[in-house]
């Protein structure tokens, strides 16, 4: 089969991390060959960061190239944006409606843009918007926003709801597990 | 057992598995997470070095007393340790010594682009070069094994991409490395003249013999492919490009060791293609090899000598098609990292720039003081830099500079080598002020302990530095510490040190907000009938404050409750929240 590539594109300090590390987990449980590629460091703190999972029968690059992911995950609008060149005509974007100010919008040096979905949607993009704070709220913590949006992405790609269990309780701290299984069944059930 | 793990980590296990039993490194992106993951095994001693000149010389030091010994670092700290690695390649080792190295094309997180492979040339020391986790783990093993075979430190050169990628490899058991006693031989590692003299010619020899090592290894092979029209060399990362962009088409030579060459290998490559192309990250080094054998060679004049390669990238330069993409007819804001809510240089960078001071920086997080609100900083060279360059100056101008010129570093990076430059300062009797920011760890790289903390590697009680003490004990009469959450404190230290004539030291101290033993206390809330929509909370460059229809807005998922904008507020309309009941 021809690699497959998923995005997960946030701020520095959203909890990418956790998302990249399950999904890693799920896949290799499925048998896939997998690569994934972090970023760490200085652009961690509350930048623009971006996580590359990629998976199939023989993956060679680490990273996901300019018009190659089949979907992004973004935790937060702007980023999204930011990354959608490097997603396939007519792929998928999960998006976390969730608006982060980046340091040039407050310090007044730049606007943040408008109706970034629509214009998403207008460029080719499959954009699928979601409230994940709230959900994430509604689940118990807000911090579990990636846990709704992985649950949201479950839609999209055909693997056995126990498989995603599996991958939850291995990657999520048992104190968090319940907060975090109800996050993934929000994210799903939306 | 089949793992998908980090570069990285995949190199912390190759220890675990070689029989290392002592690693001693400095943190630095992308190299950090050998160490913490080494740290994981109890099997192997880990420790965090004060630089990695130190650590070097540690590793150095386990492995002449007989165990496998190791060190990491990122590539500019090989710069900080150069000094014992060019005399260990004469000396050579006794048990296996292995020295990782890590760069970082395009510097995410780094102040330049220098390409470690010359250090292996200059150093005259082989350099194994891995491309996947995989590999990462089995050339740590192997280099091991051609450390003591050829008595020589092995060079692991590890990039971003490979350090930070998690990919699949086969894990083992360690295998305890058979005793290789420590026995007293002043001619191999008293290095005064007349023995170096003699070691010199060891060293010319050991490379002749690891180049003919080389022509026969399997970490060197060639990979067949359907045309012969063009033929790649490449190694590390860019051969996973490579293979991603071309998969079987040209035939490929996959380098793992990338010094000392496999002169004929290559040249028989480049005999059996008709055309051949380098793919490399950073300078044309193995492209210059090539050229330096006869052979006629195409790399930088395709590829960029700065920033990283990708399949895209190689694919458009060899004519092969590149995908289309989406995309967005409009100008994004920029997103640059930012110092988090609540980080506690924030209120000392606000005051620098406040009072308008000119600000030699240095190397860790508060290096993002430099950044538009604050733009507190005028200089960022390397570690320890701050202070050294404020005293150099300060001589250079005199009294104009000294009144209005601070140095600013952070715990971590004083103890690595700010200490010396504080040294000559007091020596030399310079009339400056040094701010250390001690905010309790080492926190760029992600919360490393560090000789002023308290705790080592393994978070267990340890040494701890009395910064106060020790500056005091280099002859400095003015020491004096500050709350950076106390805006009017802050201000008072850095006037009065400024106008102080004589060599001061400002230490301004509070934990790192993320630490987990900080506190963190409720958000901050705006009062919507006192905010007038002045935006002078605005001026600290907080990310948890935005503006909201005319008011300031503060997002309580970041907010840890410092206080610091409270106290530009001029009409008291930032209150500290209550606490969650």
């Amino acid at each position: 089969m021809e690699t497959k590539n998923i995005m997960i594109v946030g701020v520095g300090g959203q909890g990418s991390l956790l998302a990249s590390k399950l999904l890693g987990h799920l896949l290799l449980g499925q048998g896939f060959d997998v690569k994934v590629s972090e970023v760490h460091g200085m652009s961690q703190r509350g930048g623009s960061v971006v996580t590359f999972v990629r998976y199939g029968e023989h993956v060679a690059s680490p990273v996901i190239d300019k018009g190659q992911a089949d979907a992004i995950v973004s935790f937060e609008l702007l980023e999204a944006a930011r990354w959608l060149e490097y997603l396939k005509p007519g792929g998928r974007i999960v998006a976390n409606t969730q608006r982060m100010d980046p340091m040039p919008v407050i310090t007044g040096a730049a606007e943040y843009p408008q109706g970034l979905t629509e214009k998403m949607q207008a460029a080719g993009a499959a954009v699928d918007p979601l409230d994940c704070l709230s959900l994430a709220e509604r689940a118990g913590n807000v911090k579990a926003v990636n846990l709704v949006l992985l649950g949201r992405l479950s839609h999209y790609f055909d693997f056995p709801e126990s498989a995603w269990q599996e991958a939850i309780k291995a990657c999520v701290p048992a104190k968090f597990l319940e907060v975090n299984q109800r996050a993934f069944q929000l994210g799903k059930n939306a | 057992m089949k793992k998908l793990i980090l570069g990285n980590a995949a190199v912390a296990r190759g220890l675990y598995e070689a029989g290392c039993a002592v690693a001693s490194s400095y943190p630095g992106t992308p190299s950090t997470e050998i160490t913490e993951e080494a740290a994981k095994f109890p099997e192997i001693y880990c420790e965090w070095a004060p630089n990695e000149k130190v650590a070097m010389e540690t590793a150095f030091g386990a492995s002449l007393a007989g165990r496998r010994a190791f060190c990491a670092m990122k590539h500019v700290g090989l710069n900080v340790a150069a000094d014992p690695l060019f005399t260990m390649s004469y000396t050579g080792v006794n048990a296996g010594l292995v020295i990782a190295v890590a760069d970082d094309p395009a510097m995410h997180s780094s102040q330049n682009e220098q390409d470690s492979r010359h250090y292996a040339r200059a150093a005259k020391l082989p350099m194994l070069e891995p491309s996947d986790s995989a590999e990462a783990l089995r050339f740590t093993k192997l280099a091991y094994q051609l450390s003591e075979e050829f008595d020589t430190p092995v060079l692991l050169k590890m990039c971003t991409r490979v350090a930070h990628s998690q990919s699949v490899a086969e894990l083992a058991e360690r295998q305890e490395p058979e005793a290789r006693p420590y026995t007293k031989n002043p001619p191999k590692y008293v290095m005064a003249p007349a023995n170096a003299v003699r070691r010199h010619p060891v060293v010319e020899q050991r490379l002749l013999d690891l180049a003919a090592w080389a022509e026969t290894a399997d970490l060197n092979r060639v990979e067949e492919g359907g045309s012969r029209s063009l033929g790649i060399v490449t190694s590390s990362t860019c051969y996973q490009y490579v293979k991603e962009a071309c998969g079987d088409r040209f035939p490929v030579l996959k380098l793992g060791m990338v010094w000392p060459l496999p002169e004929r290998k290559i040249r028989d490559f480049a005999a059996g293609v008709d055309q051949l192309v380098v793919v490399e990250e950073g300078d044309p080094f193995l492209e210059g090899c090539c050229r330096g054998l006869g052979l006629d060679v195409r790399g930088k004049e395709l590829f960029p000598l700065t920033g990283e390669l990708s399949q895209n990238r190689i694919a458009e330069k060899l004519g092969l098609p590149v995908p289309a993409s989406v995309k967005l007819e409009e100008e994004l804001p920029n997103r640059p990292p930012v110092m988090c809510a609540g980080c506690p240089h924030r209120g000392l960078f606000y005051t620098l720039h406040k009072l308008g001071c000119t600000v030699l920086g240095d190397i860790g997080c508060y290096t993002l003081g430099a950044m538009p609100p604050l733009s507190a900083m005028d200089m960022t060279l390397c570690m320890g830099a701050s202070i050294s360059g404020l005293h150099g100056f300060n001589k250079a101008l005199g009294r104009e500079a000294q009144v209005k010129t601070v140095a600013v570093i952070g715990d971590s990076t004083f103890v690595h080598s700010g200490m010396t430059g504080l040294a000559n300062a007091a020596y030399n009797q310079s009339n400056s002020t040094v701010i250390v920011v001690d905010n309790s760890i080492t926190g760029m790289t992600g919360h490393q302990q560090n000789p002023t903390t308290g705790f080592n590697l393994r978070g267990e009680p340890a040494g701890k530095i009395d910064l106060e003490a020790l500056c005091r004990a280099m002859g400095v009469n003015r020491v004096r510490v500050v709350d950076p959450y106390d805006l009017k404190a802050c201000e008072a230290a850095v006037k009065e040190e400024l106008a102080a004539e004589e060599l001061s030291v400002i230490i301004s101290r509070r934990p790192c907000a993320l630490l987990k033993y900080v506190p963190r206390k409720p958000a901050l809330k705006v009062d919507p009938d006192k905010c007038r929509g002045c935006k002078a909370c605005m001026k600290i460059g907080c990310p948890a404050i935005s503006m909201e229809r005319g008011k300031a807005r503060v997002d309580a998922t970041q907010c840890v409750g410092c206080g610091v904008c409270g106290q530009l507020c001029g009409f008291g309309a930032l209150g500290a929240g209550k606490e969650a009941e």
